[in-house]
């Protein structure tokens, strides 16, 4: 193998034949200044679905890459936090728990809380960790931080064997109602990104953002009521932290899933709204700065 | 033909502050915004800016192959973001007709984790590659690469020369109707360049349209129809590659491929001759500025020898790019045994095709009389004249195929015998 030389062609390269991608003139590309109030190009997103995939491939290969160890850390994490605050919480503080097994109660609420936090933090690093790719070539940049809240469902999902599995152990038996759990993980995907959306283009511009994350992400699960139940608190309490959206999606999570306590309805209607609301600010503060990403990354 | 790429006044403004510092931290802002609340009077002062990119229109036509050359800063890679969509212009508009692909650089996303063949996947979907179009150049893209058994081996562990292969590769196969390249790609072997600037046969009809950004002028003169020069943001020219080229250089190191003295007085020389003109020109005694490496190319002297009594002769002197000495030579032919009458001749020194070597020559002339072991200089033009050497990369040069850098002052057309032993 001559790894040095340039290679010197051997024979003619074949010829390619006429394929659909080559109409001569089927697109045209248009090129404008950035609107101060850019619209989201749904058609050209869904134009560029394959490149999503592969996005979400590619990191979901190189976590997974060491196959063994990737998958099992996947298992361990939220294990090890649901052991530690069964420990700390169920034990010795004695949590309420909504008449279910504190282990359970804390794991279930801990994979929802995990779900979120890894695609919040994917999502906000994914500009950033992406600039070979955003100085050299074009792309909807929307596609970055929603392949950052979309990886971490693969790990999610592994949990839930586990998950399963100790609702055998317990004695957990899930109604009807768990065919609506996938509506909470969706509300806790809404959240997540329309976080990321608006802190990963913020952390292009101001690269300390990222250091101020974790200590929120430290308070958050306290006000979430991912190692307790929220319904133990005074109730005007549960209306203030209804803004908190991650509330509806661990409430939510362990009711459908669980057969936990169901949340207030008005108080599920706030949180979703806030979600939405999150989505819409994020969306709108990400594509006002993604014409900019390129000169300020 | 139709029009695969125009531009009508694109610009770019840049506020100074991004280019002294490219991003901040949020306590900067914060502070700055405090500072600005807490500041009386004139509190906007508009902040400073340039414009990198200045009202630049111009046209390509499909199939036409087009080079942007400039110094640096001149906005050439500007523009190239903004027709690559990778930036914004701050005004002005552009419309690309047909598939666009951009290759900024090769290897776009490379993963060094992931194998050979997940890169290609990786690399050929960031490209723009459908995954049907991957799959059907699979095969080609790794017999080109020659990576061959190593395909599923993570390209951490390939040598360097390999991992540029095969990304070089992928490039090579990405085929879209209108293609924007940064120079770096320049250096890619001659099959690369053939295939990737649709120099090889062509798919049906036109050619693939091609906007080449490089201060290579080399790699401009040896790819490019036409040629655009930027300056200061602006369109300074648009025009026929070697025009442009030799415009730019004009400018740039201040000699050109001519030079005329009308006044007497100015002209080089002493009481016995003085020199009229200098000119480069190709076998038909045209000026040219820029010269195939395949055919021969003369310098033409003309000078007024004033009285007579002394043989004077003729003589040259080339310089490559690096300064480094080509050659010296002197008219030897008979003419100039015996002295001449007064009156004005033309000499040319005839320069054989595959001589030189690719770059600019420059060239001092000087007309002597010989006076052993001494050349006695009448009149001297010291680096009076410039032209430019090139390879069209058609595979009959001294080169062959091979398209990267070709060290030398000389890089003659040898005659090579094999025997068989």
């Amino acid at each position: 193998m001559t790894e040095t030389q340039v290679p010197v062609p051997q024979k003619p390269a074949p010829a390619v034949e006429a394929s659909p991608e080559h109409e001569r003139n089927s697109d045209i590309t248009v090129i404008r200044p950035a609107s101060s109030w850019p619209q989201i190009q749904f058609n050209e997103l869904w134009r560029y679905r394959g490149l999503l995939g592969v996005f979400v491939w590619r990191d979901l290969k190189v976590r997974y890459k060491q196959t063994v160890i990737g998958v099992a850390w996947a298992l361990f994490q939220p294990l090890f936090t649901a052991l530690v605050y069964t420990f700390v919480f169920g034990r010795f503080a004695k949590f309420p728990s909504e008449n279910l097994p504190y282990p359970i109660f804390a794991y279930a609420g801990v994979l929802a809380w995990q779900y979120f936090s890894s695609s919040f933090n994917q999502a906000t690093s994914s500009v950033v960790g992406n600039v070979p790719l955003v100085t050299k070539v074009y792309f909807p940049r929307l596609l970055l931080p929603i392949g950052g809240v979309l990886v971490p469902l693969v790990d999610l999902t592994l949990s839930l064997t586990v998950l399963a599995g100790m609702m055998v152990w317990f004695g957990v038996v899930p109604s009807a109602l768990i065919l609506l759990s996938p509506l909470f993980i969706a509300l806790a995907l809404v959240t997540a990104l329309g976080a990321g959306l608006a802190l990963s283009a913020m952390t292009v511009r101001y690269r300390d953002v990222p250091y101020a994350i974790p200590l929120f992400m430290q308070v958050l699960p306290f006000l979430s009521g991912v190692m307790y139940s929220l319904t133990a608190l005074p109730e005007k309490w549960q209306w203030v932290l209804a803004f908190n959206p991650l509330t509806a999606v661990v409430t939510g999570w362990r009711w459908t899933v669980l057969g936990g306590f169901s949340p207030n309805p008005g108080q599920l209607a706030i949180s979703v709204a806030m979600a939405f609301a999150m989505l819409a600010v994020g969306l709108a503060y990400f594509r006002r700065s993604e014409p900019r990403f390129a000169d300020t990354i | 033909m139709a029009v695969a790429i125009s531009a009508e006044e694109l610009s770019k403004r840049f506020r100074i502050g991004q280019y002294r510092a490219a991003y901040g931290t949020l306590r900067d802002s914060v502070s700055a915004g405090v500072r600005r609340l807490r500041a009386t009077g004139h509190v906007h002062q508009p902040d400073e800016t340039i414009w990198a990119l200045k009202d630049v229109s111009f046209e390509a036509r499909e199939g036409e192959v087009v080079g942007i050359i400039g110094p640096n800063g001149a906005g050439k890679s500007t523009l190239l973001k903004i027709l690559t969509r990778i930036t914004t212009p701050t005004e002005g508009r552009a419309e690309i007709r047909g598939r666009v692909g951009s290759l900024l650089e090769v290897g776009t996303g490379f993963h060094p984790e992931l194998t050979g063949r997940e890169n290609i996947y990786l690399n050929g979907s960031i490209l723009g590659m459908s995954r049907r179009e991957i799959n059907r150049n699979f095969d080609a893209i790794v017999d080109f690469s020659g990576v061959g058994k190593f395909i599923d081996t993570p390209v951490k562990r390939y040598s360097s020369g390999m991992y540029v292969r095969l990304a070089f590769s992928v490039a090579a196969h990405f085929e879209p109707e209108v293609l924007i390249v940064d120079e770096v790609l320049a250096v890619g072997d001659a099959d690369f360049q053939r295939r990737s600037l649709g120099r090889m046969e062509s798919i049906g009809g036109a050619g693939r349209t091609v906007l080449f950004v490089s201060h290579n002028l080399q790699g401009i003169l040896q790819l490019c129809d036409r040629a655009i020069l930027l300056q200061h943001g602006e369109v300074a020219m648009d025009g026929p590659t070697a025009d442009v080229v030799a415009f730019y250089e004009q400018q740039t190191i201040g000699q050109s491929s001519e030079v005329v003295w009308t006044h007497r007085t100015d002209a080089p020389g002493d009481d016995l001759v003085r020199l009229q003109s200098i000119r480069i020109v190709d076998e038909d005694g045209s000026s040219i500025n820029v010269a195939d490496v395949r055919r021969p190319v003369g310098v033409e002297i003309a000078f007024q020898v004033l009285r007579t009594g002394d043989a004077v002769v003729p003589k040259i002197k080339l310089y490559d790019q690096h300064g480094a000495t080509a050659f010296n030579a002197i008219d030897t032919s008979s003419y100039w045994h015996d002295p001449p009458d007064p009156g004005e001749y033309v000499s040319t020194a005839w320069i054989p095709a595959n001589l030189l070597n690719e770059g600019r020559m420059s060239v001092d002339v000087d007309v002597v009389t010989v006076a052993s072991p001494k050349l006695l200089p009448h009149a001297s033009a010291r680096l009076a004249v410039s032209f430019h050497v090139y390879d069209p990369m058609d595979g009959d040069s001294a080169r062959g195929l091979f398209s990267g850098q070709w060290r030398g002052v000389v890089r003659p057309l040898l005659d090579w015998t094999t025997e068989e032993r």
